[in-house]
């Protein structure tokens, strides 16, 4: 009898949930073609019955960028090492924004689909996938719109030069995504038994910003106080980014390799708590 | 190797009942801080004190084994809340078992609720091929399929239409024909035939006989006898979480409705009796019959209704009311009857006794009823109440005396009637 089932192949086997590193990897690529469909619903159901539609993406950034310009830098007057405000701001924004997008759209990935997740199977991680890969193509609409603007500046001979480091504009991205990815899917996780952590996040991330120097060159913090700012993770990637197009401020080997330790070792954690959720999520939500 | 698509070896799932946890952060760090302390914890209440910390489980489903060959048809019966639901969500992975195991072979596709991941923004096209998606098919195998989904849901106008501009009927065929044509190894059904026109739930009937046809394996659960009987050879009863009885469908149907027409009987049987009011009567036992007490049979539509209500009273003589709610599977308040309303003062003079009521026919369509019962005394306070006091099936019958019924979802309640034609050639109206 025992031979007998040893024998047997069976496709799938459900049990209790145990172990915390069966993270069903490879499930989520035999759903990739879920994942491209998302990422399209996501695209295109927000914009029907808009006027402007895809526009907005380029609305947000350019009221935002003026605003900052207009209250950091002629109100507040900080310093922007030099570069035309405008597009100093232009450049934490866009790239910040895809940052904060990933985080808020995923943190509440539970919560918003508890009504399907509750129905029918499918590996969970496809949705905060799709988001992270949906927000990817907001920021090139951004990051367009940004460069546009950056020409611009750049043939009327503002101080700025674009250098090498542009070639780690892919990794600055992987990075962003994946702290974006990171923190949203264990907020998201931990949202299914405490809801507080949802109030947090709406606020959390606007605070969060100032302490990224979205608004600052890293110049304006004294010597000895900036290892505390470098500890967040972000700083470095906005940092490393202005550095790229602007030539101005701090670029690091050891500050990017500690953020992108980070970056992989929150990622880990997070999949681990994902994956652990989601097999009895529908019990305590 | 076997033929065995799917083993369920030991499978059991608890709920803690309650809330979970006590929701927010702060309370649960300072639980378990007190806790750690050796100290009693401030957010536990009062009445859990003396308990074990672990609280009530509820055992939603308790050591389930079953075994269901390939190309089985089986259907799954039982009273609400007995397992049925919680069975087939651990079966399409919604949720886990808390302890046992089951092998499946084979894709399994789930109709635990149709509509699945329906974007209203979105066209019929769209959704189709996100719900596909979101049903385990991949886009090719969607397009392939794309033409034989459209013209099974009768929607090829309407297909490239948001489908929040979709009656509720159509949503419900567009979604049921994607799910028919995912062609899974497995497919599992829960009461989706309750929606739908009585021509698309034949369809739907068609299409599943068809995919068993095919070799296919089929768990269906459903509270519509008629359909378990003619699509599932074979059948199950769940009840209270455990496997009651298994076998053909035929003799569970027929064992199933034998416990469920007679009324359940006693209270307490059912288990968990959800009572409200002071208790100074209280309903034991609830009974309904065709016929009159003399000569008893299975309630049917058409037949004389006679109901009985034991009581217990704990001071007599006492005057009381009683209110009785009949629902049916849709939860529609079907038929009510009140004491009071019709003028009959009960005068309880014994400690035990019955409360009778009688009908000249029974006005119900046939199908399960929910019963709900209520004793008021004459002030109109509450002496006692029963939510889900029994659940009682009514036979189909002849309420016309022409031999027929109308369709399942016609109407809830037949009363009779009568036509005339009066001729008046020479006024125009």
């Amino acid at each position: 009898m025992a031979l007998e089932i040893k024998e047997e192949n069976w496709d799938l086997v459900i049990e209790p949930p145990k172990g915390w590193f069966a993270l069903h990897l490879r499930d989520l690529w035999k759903y990739r073609d879920l994942v491209a469909l998302f990422v399209r619903r996501d695209f295109v159901a927000v914009y029907k019955q808009t006027i402007l539609g895809p526009l907005w993406h380029l609305i947000q950034p350019l009221l935002t960028t003026l605003m900052f310009t207009v209250v950091f830098g002629q109100i507040a007057k900080l310093p922007t090492d030099n570069v035309p405000k405008f597009v100093f701001y232009m450049a934490g924004t866009t790239i910040w924004n895809y940052f904060a997008l990933c985080l808020t759209r995923t943190s509440n990935t539970f919560i918003v689909n508890a009504p399907i997740f509750g129905k029918v199977y499918f590996p969970r991680m496809t949705v905060p996938v799709s988001v992270v890969i949906s927000q990817l193509i907001a920021f090139a609409i951004q990051f367009s719109f940004f460069l546009a603007i950056y020409v611009l500046f750049w043939a009327r001979g503002a101080p700025i030069k674009p250098n090498w480091a542009i070639c780690l504009l892919p990794l600055l991205l992987l990075m962003m995504a994946g702290l974006g990815l990171g923190f949203g899917i264990i907020i998201s996780s931990m949202t299914t038994k405490y809801r507080d952590l949802q109030v947090l996040v709406a606020f959390g991330v606007q605070l969060w910003m100032y302490a990224s120097g979205v608004i600052y060159p890293l110049s304006l913090i004294p010597e000895q106080y900036r290892w505390i700012i470098m500890l967040n993770p972000l700083t470095t990637i906005i940092e490393t980014f202005r550095y790229a197009f602007f030539g101005q401020g701090l670029f690091s080997w050891v500050y990017l390799a500690y953020s992108a330790g980070f970056t992989v070792v929150l990622l880990l954690a997070g999949m681990v708590l994902f994956n652990r959720v989601e097999r009895t999520f529908m019990d305590t939500v | 190797m076997s033929d065995t698509a799917i083993s369920i070896e030991h499978v059991s799932k608890s709920y803690r009942l309650g809330t979970i946890s006590s929701g927010t952060l702060r309370e649960d760090l300072q639980s378990w801080w007190h806790r750690r302390r050796g100290l009693p914890d401030p957010n536990q209440r009062v009445d859990q004190m003396h308990q074990a910390i672990e609280g009530h489980t509820l055992w939603a489903l308790q050591d389930m084994s079953l075994e269901i060959k390939q190309g089985d048809v089986w259907g799954i019966i039982g009273r609400n809340g007995a397992g049925k639901s919680t069975l087939l969500k651990i079966l399409s992975r919604v949720t886990a078992p808390t302890s046992g195991r089951i092998q499946i072979k084979g894709r399994v596709a789930s109709l635990l609720e149709v509509g699945t991941g329906f974007h209203p923004e979105l066209t019929g096209r769209e959704n189709i091929y996100l719900n596909g998606a979101i049903l385990g098919m991949t886009k090719t195998e969607v397009t392939q399929k794309f033409d034989e989904i459209v013209d099974f849901s009768e929607l090829e106008k309407f297909i490239d239409t948001p489908v929040k501009r979709y009656s509720s009927g159509m949503y419900v065929r567009l979604a049921f024909a994607v799910a028919a044509h995912l062609e899974p190894e497995i497919l599992v059904v829960d009461e989706v035939l309750a929606v739908g026109d009585a021509a698309f739930q034949k369809k739907c009937l068609g299409k599943m006989g068809d995919v068993a046809g095919e070799g296919r394996t089929v768990l269906f659960v459903s509270h519509y006898m008629p359909s378990i009987l003619s699509l599932c050879p074979k059948g199950i009863w769940i009840k209270d979480g455990k496997k009651f009885m298994e076998g053909k469908s035929r003799d569970v149907v027929d064992a199933y409705q034998t416990s469920v027409q007679s009324g359940g009987g006693a209270l307490a049987e059912s288990g968990a009796v959800h009572r409200k009011g002071t208790g100074s009567i209280q309903i034991k036992r609830i009974e309904a019959y065709a016929g009159s007490k003399t000569a008893l049979s299975r309630l049917a539509t058409g037949e004389p209704f006679y109901m009985c209500f034991a009581y217990e009273a704990k001071e007599v003589p006492t005057k009381a009311h009683i209110e009785v709610i009949w629902s049916n599977g849709k939860g529609e308040r079907c038929l009510h009857f009140n004491s009071h309303r019709v003028g009959q003062t009960l005068i309880l003079d014994s400690k035990y006794g019955e409360i009778t009521c009688q009908m000249r026919k029974c006005p119900l369509m046939p199908g399960d009823y929910t019963v709900r019962t209520k004793l008021f005394d004459v002030g109109g306070g509450l002496l006692d109440e029963v939510v889900d006091a029994a659940v009682i099936n009514v036979a189909p019958g002849d309420f016309f005396g022409t031999g027929r019924l109308p369709a399942p979802d016609m109407c809830s309640i037949l009363v009779e009637h009568d036509f005339s034609v009066i001729s008046a050639p020479h006024v125009s109206v």
